[in-house]
């Protein structure tokens, strides 16, 4: 006798919409899904019943925090309200990702999503997916991906588990990218005790498309299918929304790793070439790739933004496991799958594409007018629910937040050369140099970012270790000389010390970035990772980020066009530094003309652009060489970071500079010598002797601080004169502070380093730390 | 009438649209060629481009090889076609025999994108023509199963017969695992720091470095020089043309 077939044996006892209105008082596990009980309430009564298990497994995942962003919204909104009125934005928040003109009849998209939990639990996998996850994000929107970034913040870089996480995250994002022929061209490694329990995985995709091709996530019009095509669904990532990233690590807790996605990409890359020849000949009206909440999310969302019906044969989804349950193949995050809505007169030329790909599709299902959204499963209809009540009607909280009591302790603790002692010589300062350009945070990250393809597609124009990526998009218009630059920003322990203004500092280094590169900054994505929302403490942190953000934005003219947030970064009582991190996008109109922060002449002038403030609190010195976060962060002066950019873009499209880079973390003497190694020559340093107020300058202030605003430029000498001329008809300060000579760093009066010691010092850490690790798919 | 050279697109192919720019870079007519279709549309000359064909289960380029076009280009090649394999091709050209030796994880076992620098060692093909003897040539690399193996006598031949294409050399900038077996410039421990060989008939050529990536200074190698990778390309346009 055969055992019998687990298969039909849950057929039988699967939960229907009859079984639910039959049977009312089934206890129900809201709770294991992640529901409260007044959530649960809630659903009863949109319904009217009790959901059967399906239901009650759909509402877990869309009402989750990951998808419902019920804590979040509230401040969000802030995004839209105070955005400032600019006729580049195509497509705002809400869609799967913003859209802006750059000219030209092209547009861009482009989006930043955290993949941070997944990334704790399988590094490998979870760093993969979340770069496919945002990849077809993108894709989605009728984009060809043309360039991603990973913003990363790991735990010491010296912890036995960071060398865990750290090589697994990088191989992770270079087997699945490498294979998507998407380059790489940009991002972050930073370290901080704070992420040891919980590091972050920030993935940021940008593609392009032709303005009048973009693609929505709707399904309007009675009568047309629905299409899955793509990956098979299988039992990965199962919950992967309600539990794993709406829930904090804790130690005594389950296993999660059943949670996790695992991805194939070369699945992926069939899939965008599918796509975009799908989008070439015009066969889809909606489109929605399955994401987080996978069938469920997409299903609702499609349906809640078209005609607001649709009917779906569940059971049709082609399974790798038979043995699933409807519920499971409801929540199933399954990677590489999307869903198109297909007007009946064009199926069969669609289906025939993705023939050609060898991409499996199946018809599930079609439009209605009815206002419900309706599943079957062998004939029995186990959902009949209004998408709205999934997609946008989920719990708003305004959940409760307060100035942490600790907060006023934490800035009165300044680094003052009395509360932290300084290099009181020219050795000690040497020295100093020495120790932060060698130091994890501000090491060379070769090791890591030769592991991703930066090259593919061709038009990657400024890639890792410039300050933004940049590529030409001349995969939408053959010949152009139009491109798009892209930094992310984002400083945690400035923002730990005063979120508001730490949020501004986040956007003004990323805009700064782009704006050294030559490109004009157009447009906001942010990823905000920050700790429990049921901590009041943390909240206020989320509350002053959003409110500094949405203040900046309108400052700098720059609008959020999407992003995401992620909650409950923590381990046990351990928040994570608040952690705002900022993508911005540029454009510049001949990528012929960007600037690169090399310094590449013998002879040209330095000039140091902004002022120089005796600012370390939350500085990489305080971190690095006293292990000290205290004070005030530096100050924020948005006026004068549109004044910086407009001078870097007028000095880069009228041909006057020949490198720039920004001063950000570890100050003047980090941004000079990384100039300095990345040309491959020296330079002679003359520090200047005030400050902005005329008042005298410490060498070491005028080395390593990390006052906002200013860049270090070279200049050919012929261009000196019209540049600071340009610079001083402007208001900005500048400051001739040396010239690029030889093969040393001369601090003059102080002291001398080799550029070859430097280049030793500066590359050891990451192939010391991680060379010897091998870590394989 | 411009020399055609086709690129053959398998999927997972993710440089097929770059080669087709540096084909078009150096006046010939670039041609798309689609895997499933045998048809060769006349091509003067074949590319078969980087990437991860087929997701390269298995074995790097072990599905592609017997994919209908290869049929074609198989018989086509051992008949004098000009084939250049790059990085995933030259993998398909070594599972289809057109090529000796295979490719292996690289040493330290990681992806690697890095501008490395070549030495052209036998420039009487008609892909390398173009390159005066012993000439280097700065070329991006970007693979994780590029290190070339091949057992000791087959060494020996491709040395022997002159087929050693290109090596990897010794640059300031690089920093590789250097031992008494490799240079340091050799990035991913390949034997004899080959980096490409030829058949005897030379129309055959497998490079894993990626020239087309090497066409122009705005996106080629930094700090340049940018351009070190047309003269493959150039190489293919005049022996066509004097053919």
């Amino acid at each position: 006798m055969s055992a019998p077939n687990p298969a039909v044996a849950k057929a039988v006892n699967v939960d229907t919409v009859a079984k639910a209105q039959e049977n009312p008082d089934v206890k129900q596990p809201y709770l294991e899904l992640g529901m409260t009980e007044d959530e649960y309430l809630r659903v009863r009564e949109i319904l009217g019943r009790r959901p059967s298990s399906s239901e009650l497994a759909m509402y877990s995942v869309m009402w989750s925090e990951h998808c419902s962003y019920k804590s979040s919204k509230v401040h969000l909104r802030q995004f839209g309200e105070k955005a400032p009125k600019t006729a580049a934005l195509l497509v705002g928040p809400g869609e799967n990702a913003g859209v802006v003109d750059v000219g030209e009849g092209l547009a861009v998209t482009f989006k930043i999503e955290s993949h941070n939990h997944p990334s704790y639990v399988e590094p490998h996998q979870g760093a993969a997916t979340g770069v496919g996850g945002i990849v077809r994000d993108i894709l989605t929107m009728g984009a060809r991906p043309i360039g991603v970034m990973d913003p990363l913040r790991f735990g010491p870089a010296d912890a036995p588990d960071t060398a865990r996480v750290l090589p697994g995250v990088v191989s992770g994002i270079g087997g699945y990218g490498n294979c998507l022929g998407v380059p790489n061209i940009g991002g972050e490694i930073v370290f901080d005790p704070c992420y040891l329990g919980n590091p972050l995985v920030n993935a940021l995709c940008v593609g392009v498309m032709r303005a009048d091709e973009i693609k929505l996530a709707k399904a309007p019009g009675p009568g047309n299918q629905v299409i899955l095509f793509g990956a098979r669904t299988g039992g990965d990532g199962i919950g992967g929304a309600s539990v794993l990233a709406s829930a904090t690590f804790d130690e005594d807790g389950p296993a999660k790793r059943p949670s996790v996605q695992v991805g194939d990409p070369f699945m992926e890359k069939v899939l965008i070439e599918c796509c975009l020849e799908i989008f070439a000949a015009d066969l889809v009206v909606g489109i929605q790739d399955l994401g987080a909440a996978g069938l469920t999310c997409s299903t609702t969302e499609l349906a809640a933004a078209g005609t607001g019906g649709m009917d779906v044969r569940l059971d049709r989804a082609p399974l790798r496991d038979s043995t699933l349950t409807p519920e499971e193949v409801l929540m199933s995050e399954s990677q590489e799958r999307m869903m198109a809505v297909v007007e009946p007169a064009k199926v069969e030329d669609f289906l025939a594409v993705c023939e050609k790909w060898d991409v499996t599709a199946t018809v599930l299902g079609e439009v209605t007018d009815s206002g419900r959204l309706r599943m079957w499963w062998h004939g029995e209809l186990i959902v009949d629910v209004p998408p709205r009540t999934l997609a946008h009607e989920g719990p708003v909280y305004n959940r409760p937040y307060q100035r942490p009591e600790w907060q006023d302790a934490l800035e009165a603790d300044a680094p003052t050369p009395e509360r932290l002692k300084r290099p009181a010589d020219a050795d000690e300062l040497r020295e100093t140099l020495l120790r932060l350009v060698g130091s994890p945070n501000l090491a060379d990250k070769t090791w890591a970012v030769e592991q991703y393809d930066h090259r593919v597609q061709g038009n990657t124009v400024l890639g890792h270790g410039e300050d933004s990526g940049m590529v030409r998009l001349d995969a939408a218009l053959p010949g152009t000389s139009l491109g798009v630059a892209l930094a992310t920003d984002g400083n945690g322990r400035f923002a730990k010390l005063d979120p508001y203004h730490g949020a501004q500092l986040a956007l003004a280094e990323a805009y700064r970035n782009v704006a050294a590169t030559g490109a004009r900054p157009l447009a906001v994505t942010d990823c905000l990772n920050f700790g429990s929302p049921e901590d009041p403490d943390v909240m206020w942190q989320f509350a002053e980020a959003c409110r500094g953000l949405a203040d900046a934005c309108l400052e700098l003219g720059t609008p959020v066009t999407g992003g995401n947030v992620s909650f409950y970064n923590q381990t046990g009582d351990v928040n994570i530094h608040p952690t705002p991190v900022v993508g911005v996008l540029g454009v510049i109109d001949d990528v012929d003309r960007r600037i690169r922060s090399a310094f590449e002449r013998e002879g040209e002038i330095l000039l140091l652009l902004g002022d120089t403030r005796d600012e370390f609190g939350g500085s990489e010195w305080a971190h690095e060489v006293h292990g000290h976060l205290g004070g005030r962060p530096p100050r924020v002066d948005l006026p004068r970071e549109k004044v910086l950019a407009e001078v870097l873009i007028a000095g880069s499209r009228d041909g006057m500079l020949s490198a720039a880079h920004d001063l950000s973390d570890g100050g003047l003497a980090q941004t000079v010598v990384e100039s300095c190694l990345r040309g491959g020559h020296g330079a002679r340093l003359v520090l200047p002797e005030t400050d902005a107020d005329g008042q005298p300058l410490d060498p070491f202030v005028a080395l390593f601080s990390e006052s906002a605003g200013r860049a270090v430029v070279a200049v050919p000498r012929s261009e000196e004169l019209r540049f600071t001329d340009m610079c001083v008809a402007r208001g900005l300060p500048v400051a001739r502070v040396g010239v690029v000579d030889g093969a040393a760093l001369e601090v003059q009066g102080q002291f001398t380093v080799e550029l070859e010691e430097l280049r030793a010092v500066h590359t050891a850490p990451f192939r010391k730390l991680f060379g010897h690790t091998v870590v394989d798919a | 009438m411009p020399a055609r050279i086709g690129v053959v697109t398998f999927p997972g192919t993710l440089d097929d649209q770059q080669a087709l720019r540096a084909a078009a870079a150096v006046g010939a007519e670039p041609v798309k060629l689609w895997h499933r279709d045998k048809d060769l549309h006349q091509v003067d000359a074949v590319v078969l481009p980087g990437g991860f064909s087929y997701g390269d289960y298995l074995r790097a380029g072990a599905i592609a090889r017997f994919s209908p076009v290869m049929d074609t280009i198989i018989d086509a090649a051992r008949g004098g076609l000009p084939v250049l394999g790059i990085c995933n091709g030259f993998q398909v050209l070594c599972e289809a025999h057109l090529l000796e030796g295979a490719m292996i994880r690289n040493g330290d076992l990681h992806f690697i994108n890095r501008d490395v620098t070549l030495r052209i060692e036998n420039t009487r093909t008609a892909w390398t023509s173009d390159y005066e003897p012993g000439a280097e040539a700065v070329i991006p690399i970007k693979n994780v199963d590029g290190r070339f193996v091949a057992d000791e006598r087959t060494l020996d031949a491709l040395e022997a017969e002159g087929r050693v294409l290109a090596r990897y050399v010794s640059d300031d900038n690089q920093h590789g695992v250097g031992n008494n077996q490799h240079s340091v410039g050799n990035p991913n421990g390949s034997l004899r720091d080959i980096a490409g060989i030829c058949n005897a008939a030379g129309n055959v050529v497998g490079l894993m470095p990626h020239p087309e990536y090497a066409i122009d200074d705005l996106t080629g190698p930094y700090p340049g020089p940018g351009t070190d990778g047309l003269p493959f390309f150039t190489s293919i346009l005049k022996s066509l043309v004097s053919a």
